[in-house]
């Protein structure tokens, strides 16, 4: 099955089974390995992208119904010359310890921020309900405040 | 004196004959009647199987798990709170039932889908309700979204997140969910006895 895709603001094609999980076909087909597979099963959040800004757990996610849909993986959240807000408190709070769960963590944290762009302890409890084997989610809390205080001022400046 | 014998006379023939011709009217619609009641009998017992089938479906964990008392979907046949502490509270918000849930189910996941995902309003809360607690509240348009018995004969035979139920897809292991103890055409066919009969809801059970 033929499906035209936008992934990271870049259109392609790509020639798979509809049913595929979009996760295949971002690491396998297309080869953007920073979305991680963990559970395979919407459990853990691993595989977490945006899809027209809303976060989706993508192993879960049948590839033909990302067709006319604005695709966002950790490689087009920001670049390095210009990292999303979400990418810069992670690196000032030093969030990451093995780092596998944590493109997904960031991704979840942009799409609250979407919808709550100054997010309490309780949005942050019901919203990133992720999973982190390294426990880092004391850091990630504080890393997803200052993302927002970081988000409010680029607001302003912009 | 004639006439002191003859009125008597006349109006004691004249209630006879009324009360005979009475008597006779009465004698068509009495067993007339007794056919109504037995087709009341038998109607009513028809309404009687018809809605204990709908609720065999509407009371198993496929249909009650998203119809929670405590704003907590449940999971699975033994109805555990969904994992990760998803609540109502998480409709609409930036992780939410379509984060994970799409609108048919996913075999490569095992993740459950349909159209419209979601929990039941608060006001069709139907855990931990009887069975004809359960009627009374379907049927009750303060609670129903303002159904009619034809909206409900409808939704509950129509759409496409309770027809769900039939197919449920597989689990993350891949082994098939268990369905409705009713077969999906048997289940229609009771929902729109049920409701043609009146949706009359049975006094006790």
């Amino acid at each position: 099955m033929k499906l035209s895709l936008n992934i990271n603001n870049r259109p392609g094609t790509v020639d798979v089974d509809g049913d595929m999980p979009l996760l295949w076909v971002i690491r396998d087909v297309l080869d953007l390995k920073g979305t991680k597979f963990g559970c395979g099963k919407a459990a853990c959040g691993a595989c977490t992208i945006l899809v027209d800004g809303d976060a989706v757990r993508s192993c879960s996610y049948p590839a033909k119904m990302a067709e006319g849909k604005q695709i966002t993986t950790i490689e087009g959240l920001g670049t390095s010359e210009s990292p999303h807000p979400v990418q810069q408190a992670w690196i000032e709070e030093i969030v990451p310890q093995c780092g596998y769960c944590q493109p997904g963590f960031m991704m979840a944290t942009a799409a609250l921020l979407n919808k709550h762009p100054n997010p309490s302890d309780d949005d942050i409890d019901q919203n990133i309900v992720n999973v982190c084997r390294c426990g880092t989610y004391y850091r990630m809390r504080k890393a997803i405040k200052k993302a927002a205080q970081i988000q409010a001022g680029s607001t302003i400046q912009s | 004196m004639k006439k002191a014998f003859i009125i008597p006379i006349l109006i004691t023939f004249v209630v006879s004959v009324g009360w005979v011709n009475r008597h006779h009217s009465t004698n068509e619609p009495w067993v007339a009647s007794t056919e109504q009641e037995s087709q009341k009998i038998a109607s009513t017992e028809e309404s009687l199987i018809a809605f204990n089938t709908m609720m065999d479906v509407v009371t198993h964990q496929r249909c009650m798990n998203c119809h929670p008392s405590d704003n907590v979907p449940k999971q699975g046949l033994d109805s555990h709170a969904h994992n990760f502490g998803i609540t109502r509270a998480n409709a609409g918000n930036a992780t939410n039932c379509n984060t994970c849930h799409q609108k048919e189910n996913n075999a490569y996941s095992g993740v459950p889908g349909a159209p419209e995902w979601g929990l039941a309003p608060h006001k069709m809360r139907w855990e931990g309700l009887s069975r004809i607690e359960i009627a009374q509240s379907m049927m009750n348009r303060a609670n129903n979204g303002n159904r009619t018995p034809d909206d409900i004969m409808h939704h509950l035979t129509e759409h496409e997140l309770v027809l769900w139920a039939w197919e449920p897809g597989v689990d993350a292991a891949g082994n098939p969910r268990e369905k409705p103890p009713v077969p999906k055409a048997d289940y229609i066919a009771a929902v729109k006895k049920w409701i043609s009969l009146g949706a009359v809801i049975p006094e006790s059970e």
